[in-house]
């Protein structure tokens, strides 16, 4: 992951769902985008930290920008920062 | 020996030699693995067959290409209805054991009868999993292939009537083409 700024163009609510579905709808999500923007996808599932970090290594066209998490009442919600590349 | 001389055999050395870099370059480039990850889908319980299709939709949400081969017992989760007719006895027997569509799969382990499969459909209802239809019928929307073998169709009496549309026939061989040229390949 690299320090960068960067502008969020869209976000993805994916809250609730399990896997493999955050992936499944952020590589939708991320071919709706054009090259180089940025999108942030919001998860509840606990592997979806290390899957998006699987995805950006693997995938050619993506680039994992952040990953923070956010205190979203109960549960913690994992705000995964992707870039499209190619 | 003058020196352009020289200068010539050494130019018709490095050409050659380049010319041989060239060739194994583009052997090599051959046998380079492709994106791509096979899967063979050789059981037919609930579990077994959503961890198939977890594993394929994330290779396909990863830029993979898919191809998901089905033989025996993986046969259960590509059948959408189940035919009688035309079958001998025993076929019909098989028929009867084994569930006409993927709404009739068992579990690996404590299946009891199918009380087990049940419960474990609702506990991942109640915690937002992907059902098994609708993640099949994804998979295949996100571009899998699904290929039937042949053989175990015809040994176990079913026939492509009783199979999704969707699907291609391939054997053994059609596996190992595609696996060679796989980075991942599986067996469930």
């Amino acid at each position: 992951m690299s320090e960068q700024t960067y502008e969020i163009s869209t976000t993805l609510d994916v809250t609730g769902l399990m896997c493999p579905m955050p992936l499944v709808k952020a590589r939708k999500a991320i071919m709706d985008l054009e090259v180089g923007q940025v999108i942030e996808v919001l998860a509840t599932d606990k592997g979806s930290i290390k899957d998006f970090q699987g995805w950006a290594k693997v995938a050619k066209n993506v680039e994992l920008l952040a990953q923070n998490e956010k205190e979203g009442g109960d549960t913690t919600i994992y705000a995964h920062v992707v870039k499209r590349t190619k | 020996m003058a020196v352009s001389e020289l200068a010539v055999q050494d130019t018709t050395t490095l050409e050659m030699r380049l010319q041989q870099l060239e060739e194994r370059v583009v052997e090599l480039e051959e046998n380079i693995p492709e994106d791509k990850v096979t899967i063979v889908m050789f059981s037919g319980e609930l579990d077994r067959v959503l961890a198939g299709f977890i594993i394929a939709t994330g290779a396909l949400a990863m830029g993979y290409e898919v191809s998901m081969f089905f033989t025996f017992w993986g046969l259960n989760a590509v059948r959408d209805n189940r035919t009688l007719e035309g079958k001998n006895i025993m076929e019909r027997m098989m028929s009867l054991m084994t569930p006409g569509s993927t709404e009739g799969m068992g579990l690996s382990n404590m299946n009891f009868f199918g009380a087990g499969a049940r419960m474990m459909r609702l506990m991942m209802k109640q915690k937002n999993v992907e059902n098994i239809e609708d993640l099949i019928n994804m998979t295949k929307d996100m571009g899998a292939r699904f290929v039937s073998c042949g053989m175990s169709q015809m040994v176990m009496g079913i026939n492509t009537s009783e199979l999704r549309d969707d699907m291609e026939d391939g054997g053994v061989a059609a596996y190992l083409g595609d696996a060679v040229s796989s980075k991942v390949t599986l067996f469930i």
